[in-house]
């Protein structure tokens, strides 16, 4: 089991404002009284705050009957779903077989070491998150990372950095 | 030009725009079309010229060779020999590579532009279902030529397909449903993800003739979210579909049968793949499996009569109702018919998706269609079917690939995952990987899975880190038959297998690790020994100035010395250093 995931520490800094809930009346009224709307409830609510708010949680509540427990349930058992907000790049690291094998883990290192944070962890600027993912289905590239849409493949663990560092430049820029 | 999810990562809409942008801007006659992965993942991107003299597959065309293509073969009519992998004029390098290969599932795949319902019409497309209902074929007979092809459920069980289709139909039930398993998580394995967004209305196909078979109403395919490529090509096949009318009411004209199809995005958890999993995560709830009997079959989604067969399985059901199931049964075995796709990996030199017949040997995959190890390394095992999987070593490399053959070395088939091992890789590190893999993804329900494979990986971490101890390997062969025994789902029964088979075919490795604190694939980093080559060093300082814990002494342009006691392995040294003056033993 994930443990690790559920006990994430709270990155209060990262954490914004309230969120605007009037964004999910939409969704709300969408799957209202559909069986077996959890699932795509919370995929949608993730798609529009790229995380689940707390608040969040007590409106679908509010308005579906849904329990608590078992949207806490749910959410913390996929890994799609995030409890806390995400930084603005998504680098993952894909940790397949075929990755594994190629030596994927020192890349990692090397990312992580220079970003001075760990696994599943943000940025204090907010602007990367890191993941290391099952597989991203392009086991002969490997070893591969994808950065937001853009997959980066047959990796050594200098082209890695220098891609970080790149995106890093031209966001401070 | 192939626009797979690995052909885009190989930067494949790049090299489309490109061609687009000469095509417009110099008006030339070329019609640039879309299609999915031929399977030859390593030669991406791959563009494919068709001309009035014949076929001609071009391999990593990135931006310059686009040039090059339009100017010598479009302009000037001549072929580039040096870039072709296959032809059906020219001798390829790389015709081995389909050579051997029977393409019954990926029939489509790269061939067709997956989001053109003409194309796959063109290609016999939907000509199955028309069969059944043009001679008024009954379900009973429909199942019957399943279970004459030999079928088996290629997700990874090996269950006789027509068998699960007999069953669902003689649960009677107002409702009845088909669930098409695309939850594709085994590390390694692709060849679901390519089929679906190369030949979706295939897959679609197969669902439709299942639901006539069994009675259904309704269908649900269940597709990883991390595959958004696959979801958005089904969604516009099943509104293509629609639009014809091959879904909804009175479908193929066969009055009384509606048939619709809803997709569900899974939310990223391994055990999904499990049948009970799977259904209680369409219903919303935890993906946690249940105890069988009952099976789906019997009382599966909503409490009805469910058939689950996975995305491979599905694909070959058209075309073996369209071409009868003895045409089927040709391939493969006695007790395994057919062909089976492989997703090669790791240091195989040509990586990628190929569909082989059932009985072909481990050794004629990797050497003759895989081109064999990547540097010319030695071939030291193999890994098949994933977690649930196990090693084959080399010298079981004979072994034919078929369910039963393959389950007596321990492995399974699994999805058709192939990992393959040269020298370098250690078996005691990939038995701890996937045990990794296993234990994150345990849904926690039965405490042997739970817990032991956590106690497990603790002991493969110790391992190879060089804090072995006597008994271990003893009280991983203990933990690794009760937590078989004793949990109620696959992902749990088989998760001991890659442990179990590397130390039946590589104990001494083992013992290597735990005895003399070495990897003998120079591989686990806290065994290694790091050490200057004098010959070598120049005296550059680079290493002494990259070491974290100044383990290293030595003045500029003298040899530099590693100081053991100081040295923590973490190979800082070996990568900074570029006169190849540092030894790792």
């Amino acid at each position: 089991m994930r443990i690790q995931r559920i006990n994430h520490p709270k990155n209060t800094d990262t954490v914004k404002d309230q969120p605007d809930l009037s964004l999910m009346e939409g969704l709300l009224q969408q799957y209202k009284n559909k069986k077996g709307n959890l699932i795509p409830l919370l995929q949608g609510t993730q798609d529009i705050y790229g995380y689940l708010p707390r608040e969040a949680f007590y409106r679908i509540h509010e308005v579906t009957g849904l329990a608590l427990n078992e949207m806490y349930g749910v959410a913390t058992f996929y890994a799609q779903f995030r409890l806390v907000p995400a930084g603005k790049h998504i680098v993952k690291m894909c940790h397949g077989t075929a990755c594994h094998v190629q030596s994927v883990t020192a890349i990692t290192d090397e990312i992580l070491d220079t970003l001075q944070i760990k696994d599943g962890e943000t940025t204090s600027d907010g602007l990367f998150t890191v993941e290391t993912v099952a597989c991203l289905g392009c086991c002969s590239l490997a070893p591969v990372m994808m950065i937001g849409d853009e997959t980066y493949g047959k990796l050594t663990p200098k082209q890695a950095v220098k891609i970080i560092r790149e995106i890093r430049r031209s966001e401070n820029n | 030009m192939g626009l797979g999810s690995c052909g885009i990562a190989a930067g494949a809409s790049k090299t489309f725009r490109e061609f687009q942008r000469i095509i417009d801007s110099d008006k030339l006659d070329i019609e640039l079309k879309k299609t999915s992965c031929v399977g030859m993942c390593y030669k991406e991107p791959l563009v494919e010229v068709i001309d009035d003299t014949g076929r001609y597959l071009y391999g990593e065309v990135d931006i310059p060779r686009v040039d090059e293509i339009i100017d010598k073969h479009i302009r000037k009519f001549t072929p580039i020999a040096d870039y072709i992998v296959q032809s059906d004029k020219i001798k390829a390098a790389d015709q081995a590579f389909f050579d051997g290969q029977v393409k019954i599932s990926l029939r489509n795949c790269g061939h067709i532009d997956p989001e053109s319902i003409e194309e796959y019409e063109e290609r016999d497309g939907y000509q199955a279902i028309r069969k059944i209902a043009d001679s008024h074929m009954d379900p009973d007979k429909v199942i019957q030529a399943v279970l004459d092809s030999g079928l088996r459920g290629r997700g990874g069980g090996g269950f006789p397909t027509g068998m699960k289709w007999k069953f669902a139909r003689n649960n009677q039930s107002e409702r009845k449903y088909v669930i098409c398993n695309a939850d594709e998580g085994d590390p390694g394995a692709f060849m679901d993800r390519s089929i679906l967004e190369g030949d979706p209305h295939g897959v679609l196909e197969g669902m439709i003739i299942c639901g006539f078979a069994i009675g259904a109403s309704e269908g649900y395919i269940y597709c990883r979210a991390e595959y958004p490529l696959a979801i958005k090509r089904l969604n516009i096949a099943i509104r293509q579909a629609r639009e014809k009318g091959y879904l909804g009411k009175d479908v193929f004209g066969i009055s009384g049968f509606d048939f619709d199809i809803i997709i569900k995005e899974g939310a990223g958890a391994f055990v999904c793949g499990e049948e009970t999993a799977l259904i209680a995560s369409i219903e919303g709830a935890r993906g946690m499996p249940r105890r069988r009997p009952p099976f789906p079959a019997e009382s599966g989604l909503c409490k009805s009569p469910t058939n689950i067969n996975n995305v491979e399985t599905f694909i070959n059901i058209p075309w073996i109702i369209y071409h009868g199931p003895a045409a089927y049964a040709q391939y493969g075995t006695e007790k395994s018919k057919g062909t089976k796709v492989f997703a090669l990996t790791g240091k195989i030199r040509h990586g990628g998706l190929v569909e082989v017949p059932m009985g072909i040997s481990i050794k004629d995959v990797i050497h003759k269609l895989g081109g064999g190890i990547v540097d010319d390394k030695k071939f030291k095992a193999v890994q098949l079917g994933g977690p649930s999987g196990g090693c084959i070593p080399e010298h079981l490399g004979h072994t034919q690939v078929d369910y039963d053959s393959v389950n007596a070395t321990g492995a399974i088939m699994g999805s058709g995952g192939l990992v393959v091992m040269d020298e370098s890789t250690c078996v005691v590190d990939i038995a701890r990987f996937f045990l990794d893999f296993t234990q994150k993804e345990s849904c926690g329900k039965c405490t042997f899975c739970r817990l032991g494979t956590k106690r497990m990986l603790e002991i493969l971490t110790r391992i190879t880190e060089g804090e072995g101890k006597e008994g271990d390997i003893e009280m991983l062969e203990d933990l690794a038959e009760t937590i078989k025994d004793s949990s109620l789902c696959g992902l749990g029964q088989t998760a001991p297998n890659p442990v179990l088979t590397t130390i039946k075919y590589f104990r001494d490795e083992y013992e290597a690790h735990i005895r003399d604190k070495k990897c003998p694939a120079i591989s686990c980093k806290k065994l290694l020994t790091y050490t200057v080559i004098d010959e070598n060093c120049t005296g550059c300082m680079a290493c002494i100035k990259g070491c974290p814990v100044d383990a290293i002494e030595g003045e500029k342009k003298q040899v530099h010395k590693i100081i053991q006691d100081l040295c923590i392995q973490c190979g800082v040294c070996f990568t900074r250093c570029k006169f190849e003056a540092i030894k790792v033993s």
